[in-house]
């Protein structure tokens, strides 16, 4: 337990304004605009987004630049700044199938339709450090492919799905779960484990989908299909009773398909894991999908037994807010308590002391 | 009834293309067009969250992916014709404009001037865009299979 302390305004103050002068580090080098962070830092926007839980470059930009760079503390401020703002309503559910593809790979098929679209990707690369970045100058101008654009790329799981080979995704609650407005139960639908997942700490599904690959409940997965690039959000408002376009979002989508045996009610056939994250966040895609595969094991009959298997320990661990709020609490005063630990201590070592007498 | 349906899917267009367009753009087009008619805030320009919705594998069930800003506002010409904008982000201006030229578009003595100056430009720029990023995606696209195939 903490307690309340009084005092120390003073030093709170200095301290805060050390912070900021910190942050602005030596005031002779240029300061950062948000635009800047935007356009050349767009994959950290692009985490603090999805986790942050706002489609907001700006936003997020402006997160990034107060919290020093800190992921972490970016997506805290994001968090703390969307509960001031009413929420309008939902929006129809985003079509990633129509979807302007800037990237589209699948490791389980090398020739499908719409083809395999490398896009701006770090694979293969040599992860060598590029010291002409160190110096400014123009970047390597991108190629137009002369011909017309991309063919019409259907998802890969829907190309299975007419074979009868992959399980359905099944429809699900007209109205899915919301945990920003009811607390999580247990055991959670789908729909509220996506959700969890969608903002989960990075880091930590990452660990929990490396864990399940390691054989802390074997998911044997194949990459089916990741896409990046544009969709339309959709709503219908109120005055007008019919969808329009608000605006368009960038995500990335990850199609895990995974070896199934099959149970006595269901014939061996591929299931799903699926993950989706604002911007371009392939790694979180990714471990999203095969996490979201371990936590179906007991919908499929599977023994579940391993950490990313269980849904009280994924689901309650995940949101790196509440994580880092628990963990950082510790730095509050803990005087009372530490004082009567003190106590007992001592008492112990005297009773130990006299019995030793 | 078809004629609801096709006017229905005109404004959707017109109003996807305000909201998709780019805030500095709408500016820039908006100074072309002069004379407008005087107007008023049925709903001030008013900043809030949707929640995006995905669906589960793509194509199952719906879940909630995370929440963005949008920026809605509604306006009354001064011949009644009311126009209407949700535009993502938090630009007033943005959601402003867009809510006058859906009321403008509605507007026969408008459509044909804001369709022309404001529109079109908007919507070929959307477009040339669109297809820009298409074609560097397509230089992109790898070519596995060019060999002899017949394993299958």
């Amino acid at each position: 337990m903490y307690v309340a302390v009084k005092g120390g305004e003073k030093a709170i103050d200095n301290a805060h304004a050390l912070l900021a002068e910190d942050r602005r580090g030596d005031e002779t080098i240029p300061e950062l605009t948000l635009t800047q962070i935007d356009q050349q830092l767009g994959l950290a926007v692009d985490r603090v987004m999805t986790e942050g839980s706002v489609y907001d470059r700006e936003l997020a930009a402006l997160a990034l630049k107060q919290a020093q760079g800190d992921a972490v503390e970016a997506i805290f401020l994001l968090r703390a700044y969307r509960t001031t703002l009413p929420r309008f309503g939902a929006s129809q559910p985003v079509d990633t199938g129509a979807m302007a593809i800037r990237r589209r790979i699948s490791a389980a098929f090398k020739d499908l339709p719409g083809g395999q679209v490398l896009g701006p990707t770090y694979d293969y690369t040599h992860r060598l450090l590029d010291f002409a970045l160190a110096a400014e100058g123009a970047p390597r101008a991108s190629v137009e492919s002369a011909e017309a654009g991309l063919e019409p790329a259907p998802r890969v799981t829907d190309v299975l799905h007419h074979q009868g080979l992959i399980e359905p995704s099944g429809n699900g609650a007209d109205l899915p779960g919301d945990l920003t407005r009811q607390p999580l139960n247990f055991p959670a639908g789908r729909d509220l484990r996506l959700q969890n997942l969608a903002r989960g700490d990075e880091g930590f599904l990452l660990a929990l989908a490396y864990s399940s690959q390691r054989g802390y409940g074997n998911t044997h997965p194949f990459a089916g299909e990741i896409r990046m690039g544009e969709v339309a959000v959709e709503l219908v408002p109120e005055e007008l009773g019919f969808a329009i376009d608000i605006g368009t979002i960038t995500v990335t989508e990850c199609q895990m398909i995974n070896q199934f045996k099959g149970s006595k009610d269901i014939p061996p056939q591929f299931t799903r894991g699926y993950g989706l994250t604002f911007g371009q966040g392939e790694r979180k895609a990714m471990a999203m999908a095969l996490v979201d595969r371990s936590l179906r094991a007991e919908d499929l009959g599977e023994q579940a037994t391993n950490p990313a298997q269980d849904q009280e320990f994924v689901l309650y661990h995940s949101d790196n807010v509440e994580a880092s709020g628990f963990v950082q609490h510790l730095k509050l005063p803990h005087y009372v308590d530490f004082q009567s630990e003190l106590e007992m201590i001592r008492r112990l070592r005297r009773e130990n002391a006299e019995a030793a007498q | 009834m078809q004629q609801q349906t096709k006017d229905t899917d005109a404004r959707r267009q017109w109003m996807g293309v305000l909201a998709k367009s780019d805030e500095s753009h709408v500016v820039q087009l908006w100074a072309g067009l002069s004379d407008l008619p005087a107007w008023e805030y049925l709903r001030r320009p008013e900043v809030g969250l949707v929640m995006v919705r995905g669906r589960m594998g793509g194509d199952g069930g719906p879940f909630n992916l995370g929440e963005m800003t949008v920026t809605r506002c509604s306006v009354r010409l001064q011949n009644g014709v009311v126009g209407h904008a949700w535009v993502a982000g938090r630009s007033a201006r943005h959601a402003e404009m867009a809510a006058i030229a859906d009321a403008l578009m509605q507007d026969g003595d408008w459509r044909a001037r804001v369709g022309e100056k404001l529109l079109a430009p908007l919507q070929s720029k959307l477009a040339d865009d669109r297809g820009r990023a298409e074609r560097k995606a397509a230089a992109t696209r790898v070519d596995f299979f060019t060999m002899v195939r017949g394993e299958d």
